[in-house]
């Protein structure tokens, strides 16, 4: 008996230090989850933290999405919320259109999660296939491309629907030739607006999980391995006969899917969507969460998508500096963690430098 | 494993900085109540008049015109002793021009203890909004959100004119002056104000003696250079340059156009009005341009020259646009709404709203931006629009 | 007729381009890194000639070089506080601070000129001439902006490749632990780059703004990023490339509005980039880089 019971605890203590912290990253989440909600329960969390939850789940989502793109595949990508732009769109007009016809609201929103994660999906390998094959800041420039043709796109895209069917235009809405009665879905500049807002924290926070175990699971998985021989060292994994075409665009285009997810919770979010969101100037903000919670470290996205969502809001009190000292804090944060200065004195200065070194001390006094 | 103690330390960190915060918004919105307590007891109350706009980022400058204009007329009415005795505390929040931010910025005020909403200043931002305030029954009266979804639930009002409105009030009055037989339009398709006008402008046009011979569109990303617009309309020989866009892209149009020797008649809709307070413009390059606006910063009026010199006297100089006089008049509707239903600070906030509503389609107000408006339960405004000239780097009425 | 009008008025919103593309590429050329507030200090540099000229009332050209000092200034200062402690790590981190310092710059331009859209006047005095019986005019700016461009380039290729700190530079951009054992000072070397970069924003802020007039604390961020798609289009670090990428670019976007759409020109300058791109994967005159195992 004693014996098993070491041998388990030996097993758990073998247990892949990846799974561990992986069961450790979901436990923290869920743990916050019910700590939230209790307080929602109990009254005392205040009107903008509340609302605050869903944007933190759909900001992580596209985090940790993203950093399966920068982080694991080492491809720098500036257009990830081009992605998150055509699955805001594509569930809002599928919500939109089915609102008379499902009435479960819970059905026909993994409806639209499901169709809009497909659809960013598609165009992730879509482009994946063209851009693919450029590495570096030019692929970094394609992407942006991409991001900014996507938004340019859909900025003058106008689309009814009405008995005949759908119909679309880049003009405006009467070249649509609706019938009397016809509905303008997507209106150009106004993108789409009356989306039912079905997300929810709890929601959010499952996605969120699901996020997190699909990009998990592929990383320990074959492919995955794979997909980060090729961010080490392309070349030494062309040689040992890793299909380099074919992982980058199973990678990318998870990415985009997963990026899709965030927008279709989004759209759902705040019941209204216009294409100018999803510039570049929101693909930078997303890749800042990615950079700063570690490249390749899925659970920094997290972290650094939740902070970096609720510092703005809790600097209002700054009024007019607030923009201002969001920027210090950004550059701050960055020379903190990535300067080499700073991170040797952390080492120094750290709780496990600490104990570290008392450790040390104390086997060499032994000694 | 340093990284991980780091970020935890970091968690932990703001997850404390949140519960602070939270904890200190508890203790004022505790305090207000007492203060709401003790006041009361002076007979005097508090009303928690919110608003939102963009104050940082692009589109700052009509944010910020409405919040040092609604400051102003909150100072004067409680200079004046307030409404019915009852004095206005105004908070106004940044939302960057972003609908997502927009959202935040409500609940902000929310959580503050708003119970009127002054806002949205620009159109996207207030479509998410309307949700909000519609769930929450808040009464909202928007100075400049002019997109038509931004009223459609019956506790939101606007002060300014729809954008179908000022597009088909342009096309009768092009038509009606006989001003032109062929018109160009330049337009912003990234704007939803640019783009709602337009579209109601050009369907009008077909029931109207002129003709549109091109209508060409730029965006917020490439909105320096004009050239081929002006190109095109030169062309197509326009005689009249529609332009249902702001003053500062008006001000480098009206630039290219002299410098490309092109000179039709410019007109354009309440965007445009500004153009002569940009900073350095040589004014003369604006001579003839007309505009449909219920707001000129030059007239005569006591009222108007009131405004802009205590607007000019509090903010350096800056002369106020349309947006401020809109707000401007937001906060004396608000009043006027308030006298009329006898709602009290002590109520909820649905309550002031129902009260509100009710009261917002029998009053009359005499603005800054039209005499004698009113409302349809609809939530639009029902006033006249002003044609204005610019002659001799002066507004001048037209008719 | 109309096309030859399309085309001088692309040149001209491509030598714009090309002027900022400079820039760009240069600090990317040396120091390897995407200085996303480049725009930005082109702002700076606009509102600082703006202030001096409109304002104070002085003279054009004394605005201009007091402009370049200032510019040049805030550039090495940038360098050294938000770039310097970073330069041993990743390239993102360094991405991701130039993006926290163009923030920085465009809110402290917003708090200290203030959201009012100002007008710049133009200080090119330069009248434009008219062709063919006034059909075709061609800007003063225009007249400028291109000589100044290919002069600014020559003189900068002459630079880098003749003078001690050029040279100083390639090596820095080659290799930058060899260039210390050859006894480069990198920091110093770096910080000229820097220099120079922010010195040609500011030249470039003083044509840009003549052309375009609305000055504003947004104003530099969307042609910095047409800028950085103008250096990569024709080969980033390429000095000739930027201003052929600035040019093209300038070119096509005005012929796809155009003949196009107005609409859609954006979208069709970025497609063309992407074709470009696909086709030439380091730019029209990037150099190829042969990867070793």
């Amino acid at each position: 008996m004693k014996a098993q019971l070491v041998k388990m605890k030996s097993q758990v203590q073998k247990l892949n230090r990846s799974t561990r912290s992986n069961v450790i990253t979901i436990g923290v989440i869920v743990i916050a989850y019910t700590i939230c909600m209790s307080m929602i329960k109990a009254g005392n969390m205040s009107n903008l933290l509340q609302n605050l939850l869903v944007a933190m789940c759909y900001y992580a989502i596209m985090a940790v999405s993203l950093n399966l793109t920068v982080g694991i595949l080492g491809q720098l990508s500036l257009g990830h919320a081009g992605f998150m732009c055509i699955g805001a769109f594509t569930g809002a007009f599928f919500s939109k259109i089915m609102v008379g016809t499902i009435d479960n609201v819970l059905i026909r929103f993994t409806l639209a999660i499901l169709i809009g994660a497909a659809m960013a999906g598609l165009f992730g390998v879509l482009i994946g296939i063209v851009v693919l094959r450029l590495r570096g800041d030019y692929l970094a420039i394609v992407t942006l491309a991409f991001g900014e043709i996507i938004k340019n796109v859909l900025n003058v895209l106008y689309i009814g629907y009405d008995s005949r069917g759908i119909h679309f235009s880049v003009n405006d809405t009467a070249s649509l030739n609706l019938e009397e009665g016809g509905m303008v879905i997507i209106k150009g500049a106004q993108g789409i607006s009356g989306t039912p807002r079905n997300s929810t924290f709890t929601i959010g926070v499952i996605l969120l999980i699901l996020t997190y175990l699909v990009i998990v699971n592929l990383i320990n998985s074959r492919s995955g391995r794979a997909i980060m021989a090729i961010r080490d060292n392309h070349i030494a994994a062309e040689s040992i006969g890793i299909d380099i075409t074919k992982y980058k665009i199973l990678a990318f285009s998870i990415s985009a899917a997963l990026a899709g997810v965030a927008g279709v919770l989004y759209s759902h979010n705040i019941a209204t969507v216009q294409s100018t969101k999803f510039g570049y100037n929101t693909s930078i903000l997303i890749l800042v969460f990615v950079v700063l919670g570690g490249m390749g470290n899925l659970r920094g996205s997290i972290i650094a998508a939740i902070l970096l969502t609720v510092l703005p809001e809790y600097l209002r009190f700054m009024r007019d500096y607030r923009m201002l000292i969001y920027a210090i804090v950004l550059i701050v944060m960055m020379i903190f963690n990535w300067a080499p200065a700073c991170v040797n004195w952390r080492k120094k200065h750290s709780l496990k430098g600490f104990i570290d070194n008392k450790i040390r001390k104390k086997a060499k006094e032994e000694a | 494993m340093k990284k991980r103690i780091f970020s935890l330390l970091m968690v932990v960190s703001i997850l404390m900085l949140s519960l602070a915060a939270c904890g200190t918004k508890e203790d004022k919105a505790d305090n207000n109540k007492d203060n709401k307590q003790e006041t009361q007891d002076d007979g005097a109350d508090k009303f928690y008049i919110g608003g939102i706009g963009p104050i940082t980022g692009a589109a700052a400058v009509y944010g910020q015109h409405v919040m040092n204009a609604a400051q102003i007329a909150v100072d004067e009415i409680n200079a004046a002793g307030g409404i019915n005795g009852a004095l206005i505390e105004y908070r106004f929040e940044d939302d960057v021009h972003d609908p997502e931010k927009a959202v935040n910025a409500y609940n902000t005020l929310k959580d503050w203890g708003m119970q009127i909403l002054m806002g949205t200043v620009t159109s996207n931002p207030g479509k998410a909004v309307k949700e909000e305030t519609h769930a929450d029954n808040m009464f909202m009266l928007t100075p400049s959100g002019s997109a038509p979804e931004v009223v459609q639930y019956d506790n939101a009002f606007q002060v300014c004119f729809t954008d179908p409105n000022q597009g088909k009030a342009s096309a009768v009055y092009i038509a009606d002056k006989g001003l032109a037989s062929k018109v160009a339009v330049i337009y912003n398709s990234s704007d939803v104000y640019s783009t709602g006008i337009y579209e109601k402008f050009a369907e009008e046009a077909n029931n109207q003696n002129f003709e549109i011979v091109s209508a060409e569109a730029f965006t917020d990303d490439s909105n320096s250079d004009f050239a081929v617009q002006l190109q095109k309309a030169k062309d197509n020989g326009a005689e009249l340059i529609f332009l249902p866009i702001y003053y500062e892209e008006a001000t480098l149009i009206l630039t290219q156009a002299a410098a490309m020797d092109f000179k039709p008649l410019f007109f354009g809709c309440d965007g445009l009005d500004g153009i002569l307070g940009v900073e350095n413009f040589d004014t003369a390059l604006a001579e003839g341009v007309m505009l449909l606006t219920p707001f000129a910063a030059d007239a005569e009026d006591e009222k108007t020259q009131k405004f802009v010199s205590a607007y000019k006297a509090a903010h350096d100089g800056t002369v106020p646009n349309q947006f401020a006089a809109d707000s401007y008049d937001a906060i004396y509707i608000i009043k006027a709404a308030i006298e009329k239903s006898g709602v009290t600070p002590d109520m909820s906030v649905s309550d002031i709203c129902d009260g509100m509503k009710d009261a917002m389609t029998k009053i009359t107000v005499d603005g800054l931006t039209g005499a004698g408006m009113t409302w349809s339960a609809s939530g639009e405004v029902n006033k006249d629009p002003m044609a204005v000239i610019i002659r001799d780097g002066q507004y001048t009425s037209a008719d | 007729m109309s096309f030859i009008t399309y085309l001088i008025n692309g040149i001209s919103l491509g030598s714009v381009y090309s002027i900022i593309a400079l820039g760009y590429t240069m600090v990317y050329g040396i120091a390897k890194m995407l200085n996303f507030a480049h725009g930005d200090v082109i702002m700076i540099g606009g509102y600082i000639i703006f202030t001096i000229m409109s304002t104070m009332g002085l003279n054009p050209i004394l605005a201009v070089v007091i402009s370049i000092i200032l510019c040049t200034l805030l550039g090495i200062t940038i360098e050294g506080i938000a770039y310097k402690p970073l330069r041993r790590a990743p390239s993102l981190a360094v991405l991701i601070t130039a993006i926290g310092v163009s923030y920085l710059l465009q809110n402290i331009a917003l708090l200290i000129f203030g959201a009012e859209a100002k007008s710049f006047t133009s200080v090119i005095p330069i009248k434009p001439i008219s062709l063919v019986g006034g059909r075709i005019t061609i800007s003063g700016e225009t007249l400028v902006t291109i000589p100044l461009c290919i002069l600014i380039m020559t003189g900068l290729t002459i630079f880098i490749k003749k003078s001690k700190t050029g040279r100083g530079m390639i090596a820095v951009s080659e290799d930058k632990d060899a260039a210390i054992l050859m006894g480069i000072n990198v920091n110093k070397t770096i910080a000229i780059t820097f220099a120079i970069g922010s010195a040609l924003a500011a030249i470039a802020s003083a044509l840009m703004f003549s052309t375009y007039t609305n000055l504003s604390s947004t104003s530099g961020a969307m042609p910095g990023i047409k800028a950085f798609v103008a250096a990569v289009f024709g080969g980033i670090g390429s000095i000739p490339g930027a201003m052929i990428g600035g040019i093209l670019l300038g070119v096509i976007e005005i012929l796809s509005r155009a003949y196009i759409s107005t609409q859609l020109g954006d979208a069709i300058v970025f497609l063309i980039l992407i074709i470009v791109l696909l086709v030439k994967p380091t730019g029209i005159l990037g150099k190829k880089i042969q990867e070793k195992v």
